[in-house]
C-alpha cells in the first residue's frame, strides 16, 4: 500500500501531469463554450421567424418556377427549346413541404441527439492526453533512473511495475469519472438554456451512463497502452513514436495504398471506425468499389458492420499484448 | 567477525554479435560486519555488474551470493530494507526538490518522513532540500544519492564511486561520514578510483581485474603482500646514472633509471647497494626506502600502469583474455 500512496503522489507531483491535465480542461471548456455560443433555444419568436423565413422561401421558389414556365413556353421551337423539358408541365413546382420551418430554426442543442457526439469527443481527448500521462509517468521514470533506484528499494520488478500501472488506472478513473461528471453536468445546462432536455427518458439516461462507461474504458485502454509501450522501450519517446507510426502508416499510409488499390472495406484499417464502433455500437464500412443493382434503387454498395463487441475485443487484445510484453520484459531483462 | 556480503563463483556472460564476453568470471569477494571494506579495478572490470548483480538488477549465469546470511536474489525483498546502495552515478528525476525524491522513496520503502530530514541534514542539503534536483551540481546529486542510500539507516552501505563530483572538502566529509558510519556499526562497500581515499578510509579491499578478484583482504596484508619495497638511490652525479644501472643489474637488482635517481628492487640487503657502486669509485648521496601504496599495488595488480608511447584500452588488463570479447 505504500508504494502504491508514494506512486499516486509521484504521478500528482509531476508538473507535466498537471500541464496536459490544466490543457485537457481549457480544451473542453472551450468546446462547451463553443456549444454554448452555437446554439440558440426555440422560443415563439424563433419558431414564427423561422416560419416566416419558410413561407417567404416558398413564395420566391413559386415565382421562380412560374418564370421558367413562361420561358420554357416561349423557347418552344427555338433552339433554346433543349434547355426545357419536353412538356413545361414538367418545370418543378415548389410543394410547401419542400420548405420546412424547422430547416430555417437557429441550431439548437438537443441533448439526446448530440450528447453522444460529446461523450466520443472528451473521451478521444482524455485518451489522448492518458496516453501521453501513462507513457511519460513510466518513460521518465526509465530514462531518469528513477526506476533503476526504486527497485533498489523494492526489488519485486513486476510488483513494482504493475503498483505504478494500478496507480495511474485508478487516478484516469477518477479523473475520468469527475470530468464526464462535469461534462454531462456542462451540456445538460447548456441544453436546458440554448436547447432542449425534452426526449431524456430513464432509458435516455441509462444509455448516456453506458456510453461514459465506454469511453472510460478507451481513456483506461489509452493510458496502460502508453504506460507499456514506454515501459518496453524504457523511454516517453518510444511510446510516441509507436502512436506517431501507426498513425503515419496505418492510418494514412496503409488507408491510402488500399484505397489506390480499390481494396474493398479499406477504411477498416482506421482506428475511427473501430472507436466509433466501440462508442456508438456499430461503424458501417462501405465498400464504395462494389455495386448491387436493383432496378428501382439502382447500383447499392456492400457494407460491413463492425459492431462493438468486436471493437472492444481488438482493443483488449492489444491492451493484453502491449502490457504482457511489458510485465514480460521488465521480469526477464537485465537493468543496466 | 561475520560476514554481511558473502559472493563466491560469480558469473555474468554478456552474448552479442560481437561475441561472448565474460563481464564476471568466477569472482569472489567476502565483506565483514563494521568494516569499511574497498572495492577496487579498472574501468570495465566488472565492479559495477558485480554491484548491480548483487542488487537484483542483473541476472546472473552462475555462483553464490548472500547478504545478511540469505542467499540473494531469492532473498532480496527481505533483505532489501536493510540495504542502502547507490549504483553508478546518481540518477534521479531532475523537477522533483531533494526533498520530494526522498520523501517518495520513503514512502515507497515504508521509512518515516522525519528521517528524509535526518538524511538531508546529513549530507549537507538541508538548505536546498526544496530546490529541484535538476538544479544541482554534479557533487551536489551525489550527496543526494548518498542520503537516499542512507534513508533506510541500512545495516549494509553499498556505494559506487561516492566522492564522484565532490569539492575537496566534500571528499573530506564523506570520509568523515564513512568514518562515523563503520563506528556506529554499519558495514560499508566502497567503490572508488581515488586509491588514496580508499587506503585512509578502508579496513579491507578486494581487487578485481577482468572479472576476476586479483587481491582481497586487509589493506595492509595487500600492501605487504603484492608490493616489491624498492629503494630511491641519488648519486652525487647524475652522469653516473647509466653507469649504475648496469652495475646494480649485474648485481641481480632491478632498476628503472629516473631522470635524476634510480629506483632499484630485488636486492636483500640496501647496504647491497652502496657497496656495490663504491666498487666502482661511484657515491650514493641519498639511499631510502620508498614504500609501496595502495595505487602501485593497484597498477601492478591490475596491469593498468601507463606505458610511456602506448594508449591502453579500456579492456587491457593483465587478465584481459579473460574479460575480453571472444567467441
Amino acid at each position: 500500500m505504500s508504494l502504491y500512496t508514494a506512486e499516486t503522489r509521484r504521478l500528482g507531483k509531476r508538473r507535466f501531469t498537471k500541464f496536459l491535465l490544466g490543457g485537457v480542461v481549457l480544451v473542453l471548456i472551450a468546446i462547451a463554450v463553443g456549444m454554448f455560443f452555437a446554439n440558440e433555444k426555440n422560443t415563439p419568436a424563433t419558431v414564427a421567424a423561422a416560419q416566416a423565413k419558410a413561407d417567404s422561401e416558398y413564395q420566391a421558389a413559386v415565382r421562380q418556377s412560374a418564370q421558367d414556365k413562361q420561358t420554357c413556353v416561349a423557347a418552344q421551337g427555338t433552339p433554346d427549346a433543349s434547355n426545357w423539358p419536353p412538356s413545361c408541365d414538367d418545370v418543378y413546382q415548389p410543394q410547401t413541404s419542400d420548405f420546412q420551418a424547422a430547416w430555417y430554426m437557429p441550431a439548437t442543442f438537443d441533448f439526446r441527439e448530440q450528447f453522444p457526439n460529446m461523450i466520443t469527443a472528451m473521451a478521444a481527448i482524455v485518451a489522448v492526453a492518458a496516453f501521453v500521462i501513462g507513457a511519460s509517468f513510466v518513460g521518465a521514470e526509465w530514462a531518469s533512473g528513477g526506476m533503476m533506484n526504486l527497485l533498489l528499494w523494492r526489488p519485486r520488478r513486476l510488483q513494482v511495475l504493475g503498483t505504478k500501472l494500478g496507480a495511474l488506472l485508478v487516478a484516469l478513473t477518477g479523473l475520468t469519472v469527475l470530468l464526464s461528471a462535469a461534462w454531462t453536468g456542462a451540456f445538460a445546462l447548456i441544453a436546458g438554456l440554448r436547447g432542449s432536455l425534452d426526449s431524456m427518458t430513464s432509458g435516455a439516461w441509462q444509455s448516456i451512463l453506458l456510453m461514459e462507461l465506454r469511453g472510460l474504458a478507451v481513456v483506461l485502454a489509452a493510458g496502460a497502452i502508453g504506460f507499456g509501450l514506454a515501459s518496453i522501450g524504457r523511454h516517453t519517446a518510444v511510446a510516441m513514436g509507436v502512436a506517431v507510426g501507426v498513425v503515419v502508416l496505418l492510418q494514412f499510409g496503409l488507408y491510402i495504398v488500399l484505397s489506390m488499390a480499390n481494396v474493398g472495406f479499406a477504411e477498416v484499417v482506421l482506428a475511427t471506425t473501430w472507436g466509433t464502433a466501440w462508442m456508438n455500437k456499430t461503424a458501417t464500412v462501405t465498400d464504395w468499389n462494389s455495386c448491387n443493382f436493383s432496378g428501382n434503387g439502382g447500383c447499392t454498395p456492400d457494407e460491413l458492420i463492425v459492431n462493438w463487441p468486436a471493437a472492444g475485443g481488438g482493443l483488449a487484445a492489444l491492451l493484453v499484448v502491449v502490457v504482457g510484453i511489458a510485465l514480460w520484459t521488465i521480469r526477464s531483462r537485465d537493468i543496466t | 567477525m561475520s560476514a554481511v556480503l558473502e559472493i563466491a563463483g560469480l558469473q555474468k556472460t554478456y552474448r552479442s554479435r560481437k561475441g561472448v564476453r565474460k563481464a564476471l568470471d568466477g569472482f569472489d569477494m567476502v565483506v565483514e560486519a563494521g568494516q569499511v571494506h574497498g572495492f577496487l579495478g579498472p574501468n570495465g572490470s566488472g565492479k559495477t555488474t558485480t554491484l548491480r548483480t548483487l542488487l537484483g538488477l542483473i541476472r546472473p549465469n552462475g555462483g553464490r551470493m548472500a547478504i545478511l546470511g540469505r542467499e540473494v536474489p531469492q532473498a532480496l525483498p527481505e533483505v532489501a530494507g536493510s540495504v542502502g546502495a547507490i549504483v553508478e552515478s546518481p540518477q534521479f528525476f531532475g523537477n522533483f526538490s531533494a526533498q520530494d525524491t526522498l520523501s517518495l522513496l520513503a514512502d515507497a520503502g515504508g521509512v518515516p518522513r522525519t528521517r528524509v530530514f535526518e538524511v538531508l541534514e546529513l549530507v549537507g542539503l538541508r538548505d536546498r532540500s526544496k530546490d529541484r534536483v535538476k538544479t544541482y551540481s554534479l557533487g551536489m546529486k551525489q550527496r543526494l544519492a548518498v542520503a537516499s542510500a542512507l534513508l533506510k539507516n541500512p545495516k549494509l552501505l553499498i556505494l559506487d564511486e561516492p566522492a564522484n563530483g565532490l569539492d575537496p572538502g566534500g571528499i573530506r566529509e564523506m570520509r568523515g561520514l564513512m568514518a562515523g558510519l563503520a563506528e556506529s556499526g554499519m558495514t560499508v562497500l566502497l567503490s572508488s578510483h581515488i586509491l588514496g581515499e580508499i587506503q585512509l578510509i578502508c579496513d579491507s579491499v578486494t581487487i578485481i581485474a577482468a572479472g576476476r578478484r586479483v587481491a582481497a583482504g586487509s589493506v595492509a596484508e595487500v600492501l605487504a603482500t603484492h608490493a616489491s619495497t624498492s629503494l630511491r638511490v641519488r648519486l652525487e652525479a647524475v652522469s653516473d646514472l647509466t653507469s649504475s644501472a648496469a652495475a646494480l643489474r649485474d648485481a641481480g637488482a632491478q632498476v628503472v633509471v629516473e631522470p635524476d635517481h634510480l629506483m632499484v628492487s630485488g636486492l636483500a640487503q640496501p647496504s647491497a647497494v652502496t657497496r656495490t657502486l663504491a666498487e666502482r669509485g661511484v657515491y650514493v648521496s641519498e639511499l631510502s626506502p620508498v614504500t609501496a601504496d595502495l595505487e602501485s599495488v593497484f597498477l601492478e595488480l591490475t596491469g593498468t600502469a601507463p606505458v610511456e608511447g602506448s594508449n591502453r584500452q579500456v579492456d587491457q588488463t593483465v587478465m584481459a583474455q579473460a574479460g575480453g570479447w571472444g567467441r
